[in-house]
């Protein structure tokens, strides 16, 4: 074992910088304890609808929060929904929204990049002209567009959200691979007759894949902050589902209480806020670690 | 130079066609009988519904409908707008002005600290500096600018009593409505009518409703500049002619300012169009809180009444915006750093 394969050294490497780095540290444990709560969710909070675990049980419809009690420890929001209930379910919502979003915008932005970048000719232009067309549009305008159209709901505004971010990944693979494709070492399979495929596979997307991390890692984040945000506004989820944007949404009533306790009922609006926050730090954090971890030019001083 | 800017204008129409038939055929998703259906307002007339598909010609081909489409837009015709109650056309221009005021005060802030800021972090790098504005930014990166907005709101509004939200002050605004002969709205942006017409306590009222919502737009938009700015000066400070400079005894301050800020704005430009980006999704969300009617404003209040004509209308003038800005920002570019060849 004197001799280990480099990539196995590089990668070995890489982890002793991520673990090194105090943001990821703490990134990591945030992620780590967020994780936890969602795979441990019916022990934490049992829900009450088995039918429908995702709904927050309600005693009552005062639409007055109540303070937190030995019952409901974060406190009610407005229609009496338990904040802990929804604070421990909404994990779920929020590694759902990630993970979804992000996994299909990297799925077709890299297969997209890869074929565009690889290849070149017109298959790269039709690819990157329509690109360009998404391009013009921001995000959450295009997405509220496209949630419009198909109809509210979560799973509505996941579609839309990936629909809109492939964008990013295309332009950012097409551009590394634009890079790697003339290097002598993609030259050399290329002329022992490795097939197109695992030329890509195998020698350009492990190169090329740290910024399609780092982005993906980030948009993790940022995925959950604009989802929510449409679930504030009210095209997301219903009323009383788990999901942090909802729940501030449920909150925007109560940001300021009676005249003499203005800040009566913060933690309607603290509690799924720090979720949120959190969260996306959470990804943010390891993000910028990862940049850091892969930044050839910090490497090996 | 002449055959690029030729080229880019060629693509800007292309782009432009692209997002318009995007649009339209998100809009087409919509069976004949639900677009219909806008029409109708009472039950007793859905059996009037085949005759409008009919008259309206809604179940004719994609693209008979989408030329039908281009050319009411630009007779000027854009549809009618629920929200405002009133033709999307003439809606817009009395909402824009609102959100233009609010980019006018925020978008200097933004550029001016952030450069400031970045620059002390590259030049102290690694330094408490650094630290201190690298979690800034990050922290500033996972704040959701409706939350954020939210908590400011709570606090400033709530607690302390100042800053309520809005454009204006109630007894302003019911001033303005009852004399229309005495304060006309030159631009519709309060701030600078107040002072056109002699009204300083309009002005100052204005300003102080846009306190809360310049701050969050800053927080939130900030970061990128700032971290982008940040990692230029570093690969400035990095280069010969930064050393050849220090060798030849000039002072940092000569260094720094002079020689290294200057090449580290080019990047800044670079990203100047995803700024735009940022504070158009920003202002959304800044809008709908603070209960400012403008473009954003708009936008998400007629997304919630499923209101398809306003959401086309705002995303083709994005578009338009976006694809300009960026057309622009290349060109400047080339100004900027002449080594840049563009073709």
């Amino acid at each position: 074992m004197s001799q280990r394969h480099p990539r196995l050294r590089e990668l070995k490497f890489t982890l002793y910088r991520i673990i090194r780095n105090p943001s990821a540290v703490i990134g990591f444990t945030l992620l780590l304890f967020f994780a936890g709560v969602a795979l441990f969710a019916p022990q934490i909070a049992p829900p009450k609808y088995t039918y429908n675990p995702y709904m927050m049980p309600h005693k009552g419809f005062s639409p007055t929060p109540k303070p937190p009690s030995d019952t409901n420890i974060f406190g009610t929001t407005s229609g009496q929904y338990d904040i802990f209930y929804g604070a421990v379910w909404g994990t779920r919502t929020a590694f759902k929204i990630g993970l979804f979003v992000v996994g299909i915008a990297v799925l077709v932005g890299v297969t997209l990049g890869a074929v565009s970048g690889y290849f070149g000719g017109i298959i790269d232009e039709i690819i990157m002209r329509i690109t360009d067309i998404m391009w013009a549009i921001p995000t959450l305008v295009l997405a509220m567009a496209i949630v419009v159209a198909f109809g509210r709901g979560l799973d509505k505004i996941m579609i839309a959200l990936a629909m809109v971010q492939w964008r990013w990944y295309v332009r950012v693979l097409r551009s590394e691979i634009l890079t790697l494709r003339d290097q002598d070492f993609v030259q050399a399979a290329k002329t022992m007759g490795v097939s197109d495929l695992k030329i890509i596979l195998r020698h350009i997307l492990p190169n090329a894949i740290y910024p399609i991390l780092i982005l993906a890692s980030m948009d993790m984040g940022s995925m959950v902050i604009t989802a929510s945000f449409m679930s504030f506004v009210g095209l997301g989820a219903p009323k009383g589902y788990s999901d942090w944007g909802q729940m501030v949404a449920l909150a925007r009533n109560y940001i300021v209480g009676p005249p003499d306790d203005p800040l009566k009922f913060w933690y309607t609006i603290v509690i799924p806020g720090a979720c949120i926050v959190l969260f996306v730090l959470a990804w943010n954090l390891i993000g910028d670690a990862l940049r850091d971890a892969f930044d050839p030019k910090l490497r090996r001083r | 130079m002449l055959a690029y800017v030729i080229r880019r204008f060629f693509l800007l129409f292309f782009v432009l066609f692209g997002v318009s038939v995007l649009l339209f055929g998100i809009l087409m998703t919509f069976s004949p009988e639900r677009r219909a259906a806008t029409y109708v307002s009472s039950p007793q007339q859905a059996k009037d519904i085949p005759r409008i598909i009919k008259k309206f010609g809604l179940d004719d081909p994609f693209y008979v409908q989408y030329v039908r489409w281009i050319k009411e837009l630009s007779k000027g015709n854009m549809g009618w707008s629920l929200v405002a109650s009133r033709p999307v056309g003439e809606a817009f221009w009395r909402y824009l002005p609102v959100t233009l005021e609010m980019n006018l005060f925020a978008a200097p802030i933004v550029i001016l600290f952030g450069i400031w800021l970045g620059t002390l972090a590259g030049i102290h790098r690694d330094t408490w500096i650094d630290h201190i504005t690298r979690i800034l930014a990050i922290v500033g990166w996972s704040l959701p600018t409706f939350l954020f907005a939210l908590v400011l709101l709570m606090i400033f509004y709530g607690h302390f009593q100042l800053f309520s939200p809005g454009v204006l002050s109630d007894h302003l605004s019911i001033f303005i409505i009852d004399n229309p002969d005495k304060f006309t709205p030159f631009t519709g942006m309060y701030t600078i009518d107040g002072i056109l017409n002699g009204r300083f306590d309009i002005t100052l009222d204005s300003l102080a409703h846009l306190i809360l919502p310049v701050m969050t737009y800053v927080i939130v938009v900030v970061a990128l500049n700032m971290r982008v700015m940040r990692s230029g000066i570093i690969e400035e400070l990095s280069k010969e002619y930064v050393t050849t400079a220090r060798a030849k005894g000039a002072d940092k301050k000569t260094v720094h300012i002079k020689h290294a800020r200057r090449n580290a704005l080019l990047p800044v430009v670079t990203v100047a169009g995803q700024l735009m980006a940022m504070s158009m999704e920003g202002s959304i969300a800044v809008e709908v809180v603070f209960n400012r009617h403008g473009i954003g404003w708009w936008l998400a209040e007629s997304a919630t009444q499923l209101d398809m004509p306003v959401l086309m209308c705002i995303c083709l003038f994005m578009g338009v915006v976006f694809v300009i800005t960026n057309l622009t920002l290349d060109i400047l570019y080339g100004y900027i750093d002449p080594r840049i060849r563009l073709t």
